[in-house]
């Protein structure tokens, strides 16, 4: 496994840190507005009231007398005020007919459009600083004065001012604070989320480049799935890796022994000049031999690889036994041998990979061939759900010790006297068990036969 | 009867507005800065104070102009608005609701300083005015004239003293006009404030034919010369600088009202930081020292038994001083000051 170089990569711890990190600047950035809000329409409805108060207590104490407003203003107005203690006031009373009947002059009266009862409120400015104002009314109904008389009173907005900023900062603070704890516990539980991944980094940090084996699949279910991939990556690679070493080591022992032969004959004529016809047929017979020793160890190798490597496609059977007589490698192998084919109308399908399976029909029939006796059959049939190709000859087939060893990878019988490297037929049982099949030797009325079966795949009606 | 003895400088055009001038000047210093004080303090009051301050400060040369509270008030007005000339630095007036009115309306500028933070609540507004002074308001009588068990401890006591003897004391009593003085109305306001004794003692002056008049100089030089035997809401800061012996001095033991002198920096004024430099002497340890050796700063002092902590009334620098600057309200006050003696006129 390369180590890479996790210093300049963001891990992804940093990475997720830094998505909270700006997910909480945001959000604070979000409180910060919305308490600055919060707090002016706080500090609003905390003092507009006073405001309201006094202007209601000044119009409390206006009262008629001769026919004229008196104005008796209350010093507990201006106290009221002075809750909100440097803030400059403003206050002014208006008769009926808009005259200023005491206070300040200067501001405009608000609109008189609307229900004059009710209170009104206005945001204004005051020598240049921000003021609010608010404006009551009382109703006179006497006899020598009637109508509505207006308090104004405003105020400038320091401590407004002051309170919202106040509790825009005790928001920020626990905003802050807040904060802070979210940081610390999400990277608390960030870490031991990544936990399982920091163990894996690890194990596959320390682990031997060329350890094959399996890694503990622990951890939550994103983890078991990586690691059951990088698993099932490591068996296949080991199985290949296996699989090549068998390659080399049957090559090397099953080539020995042809090479050696075909040496010591090669020498034998050389030296013995009255033998050397026949000893040139020998060197012939084994040479023969040799090729097809190779022939079969490559193609083995090709089925191994390919049943490891290619998906299971459906194949009818019937094109196999039909590819493989079409080649006509048997004319070439045993000429004049008689080959027939048997195969039905209809297609049986099965789940394999057309390569493998071409040619381990091709080894079977090569094997009936060389061994059996003519004519052969190459047939495909079906027996409920199994569907079998297969191949049959008329002789008795090999004597059951022979048998019974049939299918081994090594196994080369003492009857082929080297010119038959015994892995045919391991080559069919490879593939069988590859595509859940098996491989079946049987005499049968008429002679013996081979049987790859494989499980039928039901065909999909349209 | 009330006389209104009305001072023909007060009422005469503002650009004569001011009584009296006098300049100040560390001797045989390079003046660089000249720094106008427009005060309704008598100048020798304040003089040991300006000469320790311009000692202290050599390269200010202070003009000191004394002018009569509503004359002052009227100028730093039309100043603010834009109007007049000839702006002063600083201003400091016993009028404290004018100068918090003039605050009220922006005409003030801002400053502060360890010192100025430094005084309590009660004593300063906004940071543009500050209390620079206590100053007691006191009875004061004659002691040749007026025998010991008439003299009036508290106002109850003066009350009872105007319905006894009426015709002993008619027109022996003085007190401000409360139309031509600022101070006096301001202690009639926050009498009518603080008791109901207000509305009887008005009627009492009534009865002995009281004097308003103005000024505390003049009112003391007359209780010590005998014209008057009893003055009714003097400021005790004018006592020592003025009276001798024959003058005794009442701190009224029901309440004794204090005032704070207003001080306050103009926003049009020509050199802000001169006035601040003033304020913060005025402020120092040795400026309140000097202040108090002249009974500008009367505290409750072990040795001073007389003015206690319990009685004591200081008008706070508030914006409740504006119900006092109020036209409506000072038509009723004014009114009713003049409904009960009216028919005298």
């Amino acid at each position: 496994m390369p180590s890479g170089s996790p210093h300049h990569r963001w891990t992804l711890v940093s990475r997720v840190m830094v998505g909270v990190l700006s997910l909480l600047a945001l959000g604070g950035v979000v409180v910060a507005l919305a308490s600055f809000a919060y707090g002016r329409s706080a500090a609003r409805q905390a003092f507009d009231p006073l405001l309201v108060g006094a202007a209601q207590d000044i119009a409390e104490s206006i009262s008629i007398s001769d026919g004229a407003p008196v104005i008796d203003l209350p010093v507990s107005a201006f106290g009221l005020l002075s809750l909100a203690p440097d803030d400059r006031i403003f206050y002014a009373i208006h008769g009926p007919d808009g005259a200023l009947l005491t206070g300040y002059d200067g501001q405009d009266l608000p609109e008189r459009s609307g229900n004059p009862a009710q209170t009104r409120y206005r945001d204004g400015a005051m020598q240049g600083d921000a003021a609010r104002f608010v404006t009551v009314s009382r109703l006179f109904s006497e006899r020598a004065y009637s109508g509505r008389v207006f308090v104004t009173v405003g105020q400038t907005m320091q401590a407004r001012r002051a309170m919202a900023l106040d509790l825009t900062r005790r928001a920020l603070l626990l905003t802050a604070l807040g904060g802070i704890a979210l940081i610390v516990s999400a990277f608390v539980v960030i870490r031991s989320a990544m936990r399982p991944l920091a163990v894996l980094t690890r194990d596959l940090m320390h682990r031997d480049p060329y350890d094959l084996t399996p890694m503990q699949a622990g951890g939550p279910a994103e983890v078991t799935i990586m690691v059951g991939a990088m698993n099932r990556f490591m068996g296949r690679l080991d199985r290949q890796v296996g699989a090549m070493k068998n390659l080399i080591s049957d090559t090397a022992h099953q080539l020995r022994t042809p090479v050696a032969a075909i040496r010591a004959q090669a020498e034998l004529a050389l030296e013995d000049e009255a033998q050397r016809p026949q000893r040139l047929d020998r060197l012939v017979l084994r040479t023969r031999s040799l090729g097809t020793l190779l022939d079969q160890m490559l193609s083995r190798a090709l089925v191994i690889h390919r049943i490891d490597n290619a998906a299971p496609t459906p194949i009818d059977l019937r094109d196999i036994a039909l590819t493989v007589l079409d080649s006509r490698d048997h004319e070439l192998l045993a000429p004049g041998k008689d080959v027939q084919l048997q195969i039905g109308e209809d297609a049986v399908m099965a789940l394999a990979d057309e390569i493998s399976l071409t040619e381990a029909v091709r080894n079977m029939l090569g094997n009936a061939l060389r061994h059996g006796t003519a004519p052969v059959v190459v047939g495909v049939s079906v027996d409920g759900d199994i569907a079998a190709i297969w191949v049959q000859d008329t002789g008795p087939g090999p004597p059951d010790a022979v048998r019974a060893a049939l299918g081994q990878r090594f196994e080369r019988t003492a009857a082929s006297k080297g010119n038959s490297a015994g892995l045919g037929l391991s080559i069919v049982a490879a593939v069988a068990r590859a595509f859940d099949g098996q491989m079946i030797m049987a005499n049968v009325p008429g002679g013996f036969r081979v049987s790859l079966t494989l499980p039928l795949k039901q065909q999909d009606t349209p | 009867m009330i006389r209104a003895i009305a001072l023909s400088l007060l009422l005469s055009s503002a650009a004569h507005a001011q009584e009296a001038v006098s300049t100040y000047a560390a001797p045989g210093a390079a003046v660089t800065t000249p720094l106008v004080v427009r005060s309704t303090t008598d100048t020798e009051i304040f003089a040991p104070l300006l000469d320790a301050f311009v000692t202290a400060h050599p390269g200010i040369a202070l003009t000191y102009e004394q002018w009569g509270s509503n004359a002052l008030y009227a100028a730093a007005l039309r100043a603010c608005d834009g109007g007049g000339d000839a702006q002063p630095d600083a201003v400091i007036s016993s009028g404290v609701h004018q100068i918090v009115d003039l605050v009220n309306r922006a005409c003030a500028r801002p400053y502060t300083s360890g010192r100025t933070l430094a005084l309590p609540e009660a004593r300063r507004w906004r940071n543009e005015v500050w209390g620079i002074t206590a100053e007691a308001a006191v009875t004061i009588y004659n002691k040749d004239l007026v025998p010991d068990v008439d003299v009036p401890r508290t106002r109850f006591d003066l009350l009872d003293l105007l319905r006894r003897k009426p015709e002993s004391y008619r027109g022996k009593i003085a007190t401000y006009d409360i139309e031509a003085s600022g101070l006096g109305y301001l202690f009639a306001f926050m009498d009518s404030q603080q008791a109901t004794t207000f509305g009887g003692l008005l009627e009492g002056f009534a009865r002995v034919d009281a004097v308003a008049t103005c000024c505390s100089a003049e009112i003391i030089s007359s209780v010590e010369s005998g014209k008057f035997l009893i003055a009714y809401n003097v400021l005790g800061s004018y006592l020592d600088v003025m009276a001798n012996g024959r003058v005794g001095v009442i701190y009224p033991q029901d309440y004794t009202l204090v005032l704070s002198r207003a001080y306050m920096i103009p926003k049009s004024a020509p050199h802000p930081e001169g006035a601040a430099l003033l304020l913060d002497f005025i402020l120092s340890p040795a400026g309140q020292t000097i202040l108090r050796r002249n009974r500008l700063v009367q505290s409750a002092e072990p040795d001073q038994t007389v003015l206690q902590d319990s009685i004591q009334r200081t008008i706070p620098i508030a914006p409740t001083l504006l119900v006092a600057m109020d036209q409506a309200r000072r038509r009723i006050f004014v009114g009713n000051w003049r409904a009960i003696f009216g028919e005298a006129y």
